[in-house]
C-alpha cells in the first residue's frame, strides 16, 4: 500500500518558482506500483470491457430499431416494446416472474436472516457439516438441483393444475431452496461487522431475547438484509435452468419464455423483453451493492 | 459464540425454518434422483428402485465417456481463458486509483448480473454470418483490401477475390466464447480480491532486491495469489461442466455437452434413471473439484468458496 | 570524515500526493558509513523522502543522487540501496534462506556463492539455525533479522529502514536498537532510519534530521538535537520541555534581558551562536524539567520560583513533579530517585522553590 505520509495541514502550498535553468514541472514518471498507467494494461482491461459490453449494449440499441432483422439500423422506435406488452403469453410469463421473486424474496429473505443468526450465535454438534449443507444449493451445478427438483415434485404427486397463483408454488419453493443460502451469506458477511458488546450490553441493560433481536441486532442488520432480499430478487427474477425443470406449460417465467423464442428465431421483440429484464436486475444489484459497502462496525444503527 | 443448549429456544426458533426448507426442498429432491439412479426404468412414468448399477455402467460407456472428456476439455478451456483474461484485468483494477476501483468493479459485475440466457443470446447476434464480428471483419477487409489496390497489388487478390462471412456459430469454438462470456466476472471477482489483498510491500520488497516486474510476478505476486486464481478457476469450470443452454444456443449438432444429455433424459428420452446417475456423476465431479482446491489451498478454507 | 563526498544527495526534493505537499523543498547530504535518522510525528514526509530514496516514489522536483549518480528516475531493482520494510515484507511463501537468497538470484548470481553469501548474512544475523524454516514460524524480532540479512546480503551501498523497531515490544526494541548500531559498525555501509521514537533515534544515530510537515526542521547530533534545539517545535517533539512565552527587554554585557509573564525580568547568557533576537520580539524561554532542582529555599546564582507541588507521578527510577507556580503555569521537574528515600523528600501541596542555571535556559525565537 502507498503509504501517503500527507502533511493534514493544508497551509501555504508552494508553487514551482521559476528558478533559473530549471524545469519547474515535469510529467511524474510511472511508479513501480502504478500499472494502471501502464498502455499495455490500460489495452487489455479496455477490450475486455468492450467485449463484456458490446454484446449487451447491441442487444439493447437493436429492441429500438425499426426493423424486423436485428442488423442495420433503421431508426428508433418503441414498437417493440408495445408488441411485447401485447404478446399476451409473454406478459404472463413476465407476470409469473414478478409474482414467484416477490414471494421467493420474502421467504428467503426470512430464512437466511434466521440461518446467518444460527450459525453466528450459536456452537453446536455438526456445525461444520451444517454450514456445507447451506452451502450446497450455491455449489452444485445448477442442473442437478433442476432435474432434482422436478423429480421431487413429481415422485410426491405435487398437484398440479392448481388455479393461478398457487400453480407456481413448485417454482416458488425451488427459488427459495437456492435463494435463501446466497441470503444467509450475505448477512452473515454484514454480522461479522457486528460488536456482539452490544448484544450483551443491551441484555445487560435488562432487555428480553426478542427486543434485542428488535431493536439492536435488526436494525445493525437492515443493510445486510436490504441487499440479501434485493439479490434473492434478482436470482429468482433471473433464473432459467431450476424454473425449467420445474415449470409446466402454463407456468412460464420470462426467462424461460425468452429460451423458447430464441430457441426458433430472434426478433426485436425478444430484445425489447430482454432489456425490461436486464433494467430491472440492473437496478435491483447496483442498490444492493451500494447497501453492501461497509458502514463503521461500530454503529449500530447502520445507516 | 455461546454453546447451543444455553439457550435452546432461541437456538430451534432459529434453526427449525431454514433447516427444514433445506431438507425437505433440497436434500431430500437429491435423495429421490440418488434413489432412482440405482432403479430401474418399468414405465412411461414407473420407476423400481432395484438397486442396480447399469446406469452408471451405462453412463461410463465410451459414447457418454466421450461426451463427459469433451464436457471437461471445453469447460477446462473456457476456464483457462477466463483466466489468462481475467487475471491482467483483476491486476489493474487492483492497482487502480481508490476512487476508480468500486466504478471498474461494478462494471465487472454487472454483466455478471444480467441474466445469462440473455447474455448467451445476445452472442448469437455478434457470431452469426450477418453478425457485428463478421461485419468488423468484413470492413477490415475492404480496408486491407483497399491499401493493397492503391499499393498496386490489386490484380493478386492477396486477400481473396471477395470476403468469406467466417462461421463463428453453431460450433464448439462459439461454446466456449458463449461460457467465457457468462462466466469472466467469476474469475475476476475472487483474483480482484487476493491481488487486493495483497501487501504492496512484498511487491516493494522484490523490486528493492533487484528483481524486475515480470520476476516479481512469477516468483512474488503469482505465488501469493493463486488462492484466488484456484478459486476462480473452480467457481468458473463447475457451472461451466453442467452449462446446457449455452452449447443448446451456440452449439452445433457436435456440440453436446453432459449438461444436454442430463436434460435430455429427463425431458423429451424421459429415462429418468440414466439421467439421475449423470446427474450424480456430475455432482462428484464437482465434488472432487471442490475437493482437490481444499486439499491444494489447505484445510480449514475448504468451505470458503 | 566531515570532508568525503556524501553517499547520498538529496536537493531540492519537493513531492506532492494531489493537493497535499508531503516533501517540501528537502535538501540534505548524507555521509558514507553514517548511521542517519530521519525523525518526526508521522505525516511529517520522512517515509515518503525514504521511499524516494528507495525509488517507490518519484519526486515532483528536485534530483536525488546516490553514490555521486543522479538516481533521481532510476527504477528501484537498479539502485544501489536496500530497504527493511516497517512490516518487514519477509516473503510468506519462501524459507528463510530462500528469502535471503532471492535479491541475489535475481540477478542471477552463481549459485555456490549465493550459498556462501546467504550463510554469511544469516550468521551475522543469527538466523542460521532457522534457514529452513517458513516466516510464519518465526517470531517478530527473527523475521526482522531476517528482512536486514536480505537487504545486507545484497550489500547496498545504503541500507534504508522504514520505523524497523515499531512492531517490537519494549524490551525487544531496545535489544535491537544495540544491535542495529553493532551491525552497522561491522558492515561499515551507511543506514537511514526513518523513525517517530526519539528515543530511538537519539541513541542509535550519529545524525538526526528532525521534519515537521514536510520540512526539515533542524538537522544536528543526537546531544546538540537535545541541548540545543533551534525552534519550538524541535524543543518539544525531542523531550520533554517547559516554555514560557517572553520577550526581549533588554541586553548588557552579553546578557540579554528577557520579560517573562509572571516571572518578571530574566537576565540570561546571550548565545553566541545563534541568531539574535531583535528587541522586542517575542520568544520562547525554555527549561528541560531534569536541569530544575527543587529546594525549600531559593538558590543563589539560580532563577528560581516559588510555586505548589500539585501532583507527582512516579516512575520507579524518577519522578516528575509539577509545580503550580505563582503565576498559575505548571513546572515540571524530575528528580532522580537516586536513593529510596528520595521520593519521600518531597509532598503533594508542598510550597517549594523551582530553580535552574541560567545556562540551561533556551530562548527560542521561531
Amino acid at each position: 500500500m502507498a503509504n501517503l505520509q500527507a502533511h493534514p495541514a493544508g497551509g501555504e502550498r508552494r508553487l514551482p518558482t521559476g528558478r533559473a535553468g530549471r524545469v519547474d514541472r515535469r510529467r511524474v514518471p510511472i511508479g513501480p506500483l502504478e500499472y494502471c498507467r501502464r498502455w499495455w494494461l490500460q489495452l487489455i482491461v479496455g477490450t475486455t470491457f468492450l467485449l463484456l459490453y458490446a454484446p449487451i449494449a447491441t442487444l439493447v440499441a437493436f429492441s429500438f430499431n425499426d426493423s424486423r432483422r436485428n442488423i442495420v439500423w433503421r431508426g428508433f422506435t418503441f414498437d417493440y416494446y408495445v408488441k411485447a406488452w401485447n404478446n399476451q403469453s409473454l406478459f404472463d410469463a413476465f407476470v409469473n416472474s414478478l409474482t414467484i421473486a416477490v414471494v421467493s424474496t420474502v421467504v428467503s429473505t426470512i430464512l437466511g436472516v434466521l440461518a446467518a443468526l444460527l450459525l453466528w450465535r450459536f456452537r453446536f454438534p455438526g456445525k461444520a457439516v451444517y454450514e456445507g449443507f447451506t452451502a450446497l444449493p450455491i455449489v452444485i451445478p445448477e442442473i442437478c438441483m433442476g432435474v432434482a427438483m422436478m423429480a421431487f415434485f413429481a415422485r410426491v404427486g405435487w398437484p398440479t393444475g392448481l388455479p393461478w397463483p398457487l400453480n407456481l408454488s413448485n417454482i416458488t419453493i425451488s427459488h427459495i431452496a437456492f435463494s435463501f443460502p446466497f441470503v444467509a451469506v450475505i448477512v452473515r458477511g454484514r454480522l461479522i461487522g457486528f460488536n456482539r458488546e452490544f448484544e450483551d450490553a443491551s441484555k445487560d441493560l435488562g432487555a428480553s431475547e426478542w427486543q434485542t433481536l428488535r431493536h439492536v441486532v435488526l436494525p445493525y442488520l437492515r443493510p445486510g438484509v436490504v441487499a440479501g432480499a434485493l439479490i434473492a430478487f434478482t436470482l429468482s427474477l433471473d433464473d432459467f435452468v431450476i424454473t425449467f425443470f420445474t415449470s409446466g406449460p402454463d407456468t412460464i417465467t420470462l426467462p424461460v419464455k425468452i429460451f423458447s423464442m430464441v430457441r426458433f428465431s430472434v426478433t426485436p421483440e425478444v430484445n425489447a423483453a430482454s432489456t425490461v429484464l436486464i433494467i430491472i436486475t440492473v437496478i435491483a444489484t447496483v442498490a444492493a451493492t451500494r447497501l453492501q459497502v461497509p458502514t463503521r462496525p461500530d454503529n449500530p444503527g447502520g445507516g | 459464540m455461546e454453546s447451543w443448549r444455553q439457550n435452546r429456544v432461541v437456538f430451534w426458533v432459529l434453526g427449525i425454518p431454514p433447516t427444514l426448507w433445506l431438507a425437505l426442498f433440497f436434500v431430500i429432491p437429491l435423495g429421490i434422483v440418488w434413489f432412482i439412479s440405482f432403479g430401474e426404468k418399468r414405465g412411461l412414468i414407473d420407476i423400481a428402485i432395484t438397486g442396480t448399477l447399469d446406469n452408471y455402467a451405462r453412463a461410463l460407456q465410451p459414447l457418454y465417456l466421450q461426451i463427459f472428456w469433451k464436457s471437461i476439455w471445453m469447460a477446462g478451456a473456457a476456464t483457462l481463458i477466463c483466466l489468462v483474461v481475467g487475471y491482467p484485468v483483476a491486476f489493474a483494477i487492483a492497482f487502480a486509483p481508490e476512487r476508480w476501483k468500486i466504478w471498474l468493479m461494478l462494471a465487472v459485475i454487472l454483466p455478471f448480473w444480467i441474466n445469462i440466457l440473455i447474455r448467451t443470446y445476445a452472442l448469437i447476434a455478434v457470431f452469426r454470418t450477418r453478425g457485428f464480428a463478421n461485419f468488423t471483419l468484413e470492413w477490415l477487409w475492404e480496408k486491407g483490401d483497399w491499401v493493397l489496390a492503391t499499393a498496386g497489388l490489386g490484380e493478386y487478390h492477396l486477400l481473396g477475390e471477395r470476403f468469406v462471412p467466417l462461421n463463428m456459430l453453431y460450433n464448439n469454438y462459439a461454446v466456449s466464447m458463449g461460457i467465457v462470456y457468462a462466466f469472466l466476472p467469476f474469475m475476476i471477482l475472487p483474483l480482484y480480491a487476493n491481488i487486493e489483498k495483497l501487501d504492496r510491500s512484498y511487491m516493494e520488497a522484490s523490486f528493492d532486491l533487484g528483481a524486475g516486474h515480470w520476476r516479481t510476478f512469477t516468483s512474488v505476486v503469482f505465488p501469493l495469489t493463486w488462492h484466488g486464481a484456484l478459486s476462480g478457476i473452480i467457481i468458473v469450470f463447475i457451472p461451466a461442466l453442467g452449462a446446457f443452454f449455452i452449447p443448446e444456443l451456440l452449439g452445433g449438432t457436435d456440440s453436446q455437452l453432459i449438461g444436454n444429455v442430463i436434460e435430455r433424459q429427463f425431458k423429451s428420452a424421459n429415462d429418468w434413471p440414466f439421467g439421475g446417475a449423470l446427474s450424480f456423476l456430475l455432482m462428484y465431479a464437482t465434488f472432487g473439484a471442490l475437493a482437490l482446491r481444499a486439499v491444494l489451498v489447505g484445510r480449514g478454507k475448504a468451505l470458503e468458496v | 570524515m566531515e570532508q568525503a563526498a556524501p553517499i547520498i544527495s538529496i536537493q531540492d526534493v519537493t513531492k506532492r500526493f494531489g493537493a497535499v505537499v508531503a516533501v517540501d523543498d528537502v535538501t540534505l547530504d548524507i555521509r558514507p558509513n553514517e548511521f542517519f535518522a530521519l525523525l518526526g510525528p508521522s505525516g511529517c514526509g520522512k517515509t515518503t523522502l525514504l521511499r524516494m530514496l528507495a525509488g517507490f516514489e518519484s519526486p515532483g522536483e528536485g534530483t536525488i543522487s546516490i553514490g555521486g549518480k543522479d538516481m533521481t528516475d532510476v527504477a528501484p531493482n537498479r539502485r544501489p540501496v536496500n530497504m527493511v520494510f516497517q512490516s518487514y515484507a519477509v516473503f510468506p511463501h519462501m524459507t528463510v534462506f530462500e528469502n535471503v537468497a532471492y535479491g541475489l538470484r535475481v540477478v542471477r548470481t552463481p549459485s555456490s556463492e549465493i550459498d556462501s553469501r546467504v550463510r554469511e548474512a544469516l550468521e551475522m544475523t543469527q538466523l542460521i539455525d532457522f534457514a529452513d524454516r517458513k516466516p510464519d514460524q518465526l517470531s517478530g524480532g527473527q523475521r526482522q533479522r531476517v528482512a536486514l540479512a536480505r537487504a545486507l546480503v545484497k550489500r547496498p551501498q545504503v541500507l534504508l529502514l522504514d520505523e524497523p523497531l515499531s512492531a517490537l515490544d519494549a524490551k525487544l526494541r531496545e535489544a535491537m536498537q544495540l544491535e542495529l548500531v553493532r551491525l552497522q559498525n561491522s558492515v561499515g555501509i551507511t543506514f537511514i532510519i526513518v523513525t517517530h521514537d526519539q528515543n530511538e533515534a537519539l541513541s542509535m544515530a550519529d545524525r538526526i534530521a528532525v521534519m515537521e510537515g514536510g520540512k526539515i526542521r533542524q538537522i544536528a547530533r543526537p546531544s546538540e538535537l537535545y541541548e540545543f534545539p533551534n525552534c519550538r517545535f524541535v524543543a518539544d517533539f525531542i523531550g520533554k520541555m517547559n516554555l514560557f512565552e517572553g520577550r526581549i527587554a533588554g541586553r548588557e554585557n552579553g546578557k540579554i534581558g528577557v520579560e517573562v509573564a509572571g516571572l518578571g525580568q530574566l537576565w540570561l547568557p546571550a548565545d553566541d551562536n545563534g541568531p539574535v533576537p531583535p528587541e522586542a520580539a517575542n520568544v520562547g524561554i525554555a527549561v528541560r524539567p531534569e536541569k530544575v532542582r527543587l529546594r525549600r529555599e531559593p538558590e543563589a546564582d539560580r532563577i528560581a520560583l516559588r510555586g505548589k507541588v500539585n501532583q507527582i507521578a512516579y516512575y520507579g527510577d524518577t519522578s516528575h513533579v509539577f509545580v503550580a507556580l505563582e503565576s498559575g503555569q505548571v513546572l515540571s521537574a524530575n528528580l532522580q530517585n537516586d536513593a529510596r528515600s528520595a521520593f519521600q523528600s518531597i509532598a503533594v501541596g508542598e510550597d517549594v522553590w523551582c530553580s535552574w542555571d541560567p545556562g540551561d535556559v533556551l530562548v527560542l525565537t521561531t
